[in-house]
């Protein structure tokens, strides 16, 4: 049987990585390859990396960043954040990125869905959403979550599959940052609404909302930051619950889920 | 080892899972002419049609054939597996490299969500030394809405359940083929490039040997 998948989810700004907090408050934390090579070790079973620097001069960094991680990492991973067009798709792409994810530019031009997929196939075009509720749905916001569009979420699932999207990344802006859990009514209805993955993002705080996320939320999988960031729990703890409660997750034959947590697991982050 | 690059996706991965399993391989976009072929990988993501078409503008589909024939072991990996077969529904009429006689199709929509994306198990039916000291169960990575379905069942090294039971290993003489991404599939897969890198020397050498 398929299995659900976790995903960390790894900020980085200038080549470096770093944790957001409702998308503001950043710290810093190193390397992003080091870090997937760590979370590899750990079991995960994908990787995105949410590129969130702010000039297009620092662009090359991602596409730099997305051939290191493929030189040194075997799993799959997505890269998203600031790309605007078919032509950053394609380096990304061909640098080694599995997948790119779009946002903003999907929203200001629905067209980039239909040709990126038509040309490198729907498996590794996700339209990332940032969702926040408002009177009878959920509202889609671009630009990190500043600038909202009037779109309804539910609607613009739809049009993204229709258009050949192969992945939700569904990102609940009321939760974000806030480790109260997912939104499990927008994850939920989205799930419902489209016939592609769902990826649960936004307010993963305990081993339990990632338990919420894939049951009651109906996600193929879920992503996480600071739950894994700053060793609040280990992948292997994570899919050690999942797995304990009756969710079909990925663990390796060879991999002894770990009692306690890892000695290279705790940087000096003090958190 | 030679990697074809025949212009569908990134071997990048491919290339580098090799690297680090410190096999000598080398990726090439036009047929190579060498003597010393140890094994060739197939990979490719795309539609099965336009991969048909580039084969032959490259002038690879001889070439493969010409080269499965003197025995050299062939591994096509995802849509590089689906390429071994006679047709794909993908592409209605297309013909496959046919090294291998059956059919790729689509997963019905009763499987629910197309592409099958992410980790699945292998349920291992035969034997073949692709599969060394792989246990049942393990997972490897999937991304794919097509499957093949070999017309004889016992070229199936493993199946994996997707609503549906699939083909995810074929081995058939010095034909190998993986529906997974063994490059995606940390330890797993790449014990199974291993696994082909070691199928691979031992015959290069005979052949060697065989030819002085």
């Amino acid at each position: 049987m398929l299995a659900k998948r976790i995903i960390p989810c790894l900020d980085v700004k200038d080549g470096r990585v770093v944790k957001g907090v409702n998308f503001i408050d950043l710290r810093d934390a190193g390397d992003p390859v080091e870090q997937a090579k760590f979370y590899e070790t750990e079991g995960a079973d994908e990787l995105v990396f949410l590129d969130i620097t702010a000039s297009t001069e620092e662009r090359k960094t991602i596409v730099e960043l997305a051939r290191r991680t493929a030189d040194q990492v075997f799993m799959p991973f997505t890269i998203g954040g600031g790309i605007r067009g078919i032509d950053d798709i394609r380096a990304i792409l061909k640098a080694g990125a599995d997948k790119i994810s779009i946002n903003t530019s999907a929203v200001r031009d629905p067209e980039l869905i239909s040709r990126s997929a038509a040309r490198f196939g729907n498996q590794c075009i996700v339209v990332a959403i940032d969702a926040k509720r408002r009177k009878g749905g959920w509202e889609v916001f671009t630009h990190g979550g500043r600038i909202p569009t009037g779109r309804d979420a539910v609607g613009w699932a739809r049009e993204a599959e229709e258009r050949g999207a192969g992945e939700i990344l569904l990102t609940s802006m009321d939760r974000d940052g806030t480790l109260s859990g997912y939104d499990l009514d927008l994850t939920r209805t989205i799930s419902r609404a489209v016939n592609i993955p769902v990826i649960a993002s936004g307010g993963a705080g305990t081993l339990e909302h990632l338990y919420q996320g894939i049951v009651q939320g109906e996600a193929q999988a879920v992503l996480a930051a600071s739950i894994f960031h700053f060793r609040t729990y280990s992948i292997g703890e994570a899919k050690a619950y999942l797995k304990e409660r009756g969710v079909m997750i990925r663990t390796s034959p060879h991999t002894i889920l770990p009692k306690q947590k890892s000695i290279t697991s705790r940087p000096g982050s003090g958190s | 080892m030679a990697i074809i690059d025949y212009g569908m996706g990134n071997l990048r991965s491919v290339e580098k899972a090799l690297q680090t399993l410190e096999a000598d391989c080398s990726i090439f976009t036009e047929p190579p002419d060498s003597a010393y072929l140890a094994g060739i990988v197939l990979p490719g993501v795309g539609a099965f049609s336009d991969a048909m078409r580039n084969l032959h503008r490259g002038g690879w589909v001889e070439w493969i054939r010409e080269k499965v024939e003197a025995g050299i072991p062939l591994l096509g990996i995802c849509l590089g597996l689906q390429l071994l077969f006679s047709r794909s529904e993908e592409g209605a009429g297309v013909t496959g490299l046919d090294l291998l006689k059956g059919d790729v199709v689509r997963f019905p929509p009763s499987v629910g969500i197309i592409p099958h994306m992410g980790w699945n198990q292998l349920k291992i039916v035969s034997d073949t030394p692709l599969l060394s000291g792989i246990d049942e169960g393990e997972f490897v990575y999937f991304v794919h809405s097509y499957y093949a379905v070999p017309a004889d069942p016992a070229i199936i090294a493993a199946t994996t359940d997707y609503g549906i039971d699939f083909a995810s290993v074929v081995a058939d003489r010095n034909i190998y083929g993986l529906q997974f991404h063994p490059e995606k599939s940390q330890t797993a897969g790449l014990n199974i490039l291993r696994n082909f890198i070691n199928i691979s020397i031992p015959d290069i050498h005979a052949r060697i040997v065989r030819n002085n």
